[in-house]
């Protein structure tokens, strides 16, 4: 029990998957313009992150270890990914239009995410097992929705303010992911 | 009929008589948006007083850590105001400098500094706050984190061993203090004479004694007696390494007190920032007296005394509800405890208000009060 409550720990504060490993900044950045928007795509991103660690760690124990083809690791856990995010765009199409509009692009991007990529070989090297990967997986979607959703917040702030004419936009944005970054930073040596 | 510029209540009274009564022609008639009845308060008399509460702790850390210590505070207040005109000046638009901002945040950022931090610390810390901290997202009352505590973390991370480096409390004027030419020479050149090393004069951070000799597998009471001989008594009154604001828990409480009598602060974050500190300490250590300090250690050294009363309440970058300031302040103190314990970072109170800093819009989103007659779903 404590060992998932570390896993949680660790992946959603301590090495946080955009703040300290610095993967899935490009929704990062794309989708955090809006609050709600944000929350949307961490709905999406959690559910694909949990079921993609879950599932590509059960492709890799029961096809591509007893098989001895573990070079295909990389393309069979983008289908996986890839068929699972098909899946919650149906979804998300069907039940809520507005968000699937406000979401656009960045839903099907969540195809070639690093982060839930990431996550899928990560689980591999450690040698989690299939509930650890499960945990991780959840851990790392959580700690990129938390993020993604503190930034929207800050961002929807920042169109408020008066910023100098050369870092409006972009430039602030990216000003503030650093200060971010460091903040997080104060979590570093709690869990390893 | 010119408007007046202030208008007391029986004023606005007479107004209104006259108004509703049509004695005067309409034309002669002025209007006057509310708040008609004013307190007279101003960005540049809250930065002052807010100034006038730190000065006791301030001077205290003078009076401890001797003149390396007024160096510091001078250069990096310096640096902050010289570093706040000219960015605005940039700008064309005219300087803001007397509205004493630039100056407080120069003043916090000196509080947090090691009183024998060199001459370059206080000016990287200085800028950082002011340009990336505050300027970038335009000026007083848009930035994001509190500009002192950003520029702490900054430094923190980037230069760690000048950052943590405490000298022994030696005093103003006592016999081991440092001379007011050897305080010059350390805080420029880094050394005082040829052949002296300031690490003979270097102690721990009661905090950071804690935390290295726990993690050694040593208790609390082993690590913080002994040699290193920790008395509540001195914690209290300032005398032990560290900061130069973060010692004299007293001098600052007052401040504090003062700054809430004055109504710059109300309770809210620093009660809540407190107990968010301190009942998970007094758990903790009922738990395992052995490997956590008590609460009142806690409360005493470091910052959190500091941060509760002056740095969290940034009115900038903290909430205006007053939930969203407890949950603020609750999350700040049990953050706080978090990183003190477990982290890396013994002095780790910077951080947890940075931490919660980045959740302030979304605190004060979720936190707005619901508008009489309306309920929270349909407001």
């Amino acid at each position: 029990m404590t060992d998932f409550i570390l896993i949680l720990v660790s992946t959603i504060f301590v090495n946080n998957f955009v703040l300290t490993k610095f993967l899935g900044i490009c929704p990062f950045l794309g989708v955090s313009k809006k609050v709600e928007t944000a929350l949307g795509m961490t709905y999406a991103v959690v559910f694909v992150m949990t079921l993609a660690s879950g599932i590509s760690w059960v492709a890799e124990k029961a096809v591509l270890e007893p098989l001895g083809i573990e070079y295909l690791r990389t393309i069979c856990f983008i289908l996986i990914i890839a068929s699972l995010v098909q899946f919650t765009e149906m979804v998300i199409h069907k039940t809520s239009p507005a968000l699937y509009a406000a979401l656009g692009i960045f839903l099907p991007l969540i195809t070639t995410n690093c982060c839930v990529l990431g996550v899928a070989i990560l689980n591999v090297q450690k040698e989690h097992t299939f509930l650890q990967a499960s945990t991780y997986g959840a851990g790392a979607g959580i700690g990129f929705g938390m993020v993604l959703i503190l930034f929207a917040g800050m961002r929807e702030r920042i169109d408020l303010s008066d910023v100098p004419a050369l870092l409006k936009g972009s430039p602030i944005s990216l000003i503030s992911a650093g200060l971010m970054s460091l903040a997080f930073m104060g979590f570093s040596g709690i869990v390893k | 009929m010119t408007i007046p510029s202030r208008l007391t209540v029986s004023d606005t009274l007479s107004f209104w008589t006259l108004e509703t009564e049509r004695a005067m022609p309409p034309s002669s008639l002025s209007f006057t948006s509310s708040p008609h009845v004013h307190g007279g308060d101003s960005i540049p008399r809250i930065m002052h007083t807010v100034i006038l509460a730190l000065m006791p702790a301030t001077l205290l850390s003078i009076l401890v850590f001797g003149w390396p210590a007024l160096w510091v505070i001078v250069i990096t207040t310096l640096t902050a105001v010289v570093t706040e005109h000219l960015l605005v000046k940039l700008r064309l638009r005219p300087s803001p400098v007397g509205d004493l901002s630039a100056a407080l945040t120069g003043l916090l950022l000196a509080l947090t500094l090691p009183p024998h931090a060199p001459w370059w610390i206080c000016v990287v810390g200085g800028i950082f706050a002011i340009l990336l901290g505050k300027q970038v997202y335009g000026g007083l009352g848009y930035n994001m984190f509190n500009p002192a505590l950003i520029a702490r973390v900054f430094l923190l991370i980037s230069f760690p061993v000048e950052m943590t480096t405490w000298p022994h409390p030696v005093g103003l004027l006592g016999e081991e203090a440092l001379a007011f030419g050897d305080a010059v020479a350390l805080i420029f050149t880094g050394h005082m004479a040829p052949g002296e090393v300031m690490d003979a004069i270097s102690s721990a951070t009661p905090l950071g004694q804690y935390r290295m000799e726990v993690s050694l597998g040593k208790t609390v009471q082993e690590a913080l007696g002994g040699n290193y001989a920790f008395s509540y008594f001195n914690a209290t009154g300032g005398l032990v390494a560290g900061s130069l604001g973060e010692t004299s828990a007293l001098l600052l409480a007052a401040g504090g007190i003062f700054l809430l009598k004055k109504r710059i602060i109300t309770w809210h974050i620093p009660l809540s920032m407190l107990a968010g500190c301190l009942i998970p300490a007094v758990l903790f250590w009922l738990i395992d007296g052995t490997k956590y300090p008590d609460p009142i250690f806690h409360l005493i050294t470091g910052g959190l005394v500091l941060g509760a009363f002056f740095m969290a309440t940034d009115m900038v970058t903290s909430p205006v509800t007053p939930l969203g300031q407890i949950i603020f302040g609750a999350s700040c103190g049990l953050l706080t405890y978090i990183i003190r314990t477990w982290g890396g970072y013994p002095e780790g109170i910077s951080f947890a208000i940075v931490i919660m800093n980045t959740a302030v819009p979304l605190l004060d989103q979720y936190t707005r009060p619901v508008i009489y007659g309306k309920t929270r779903k349909n407001a």
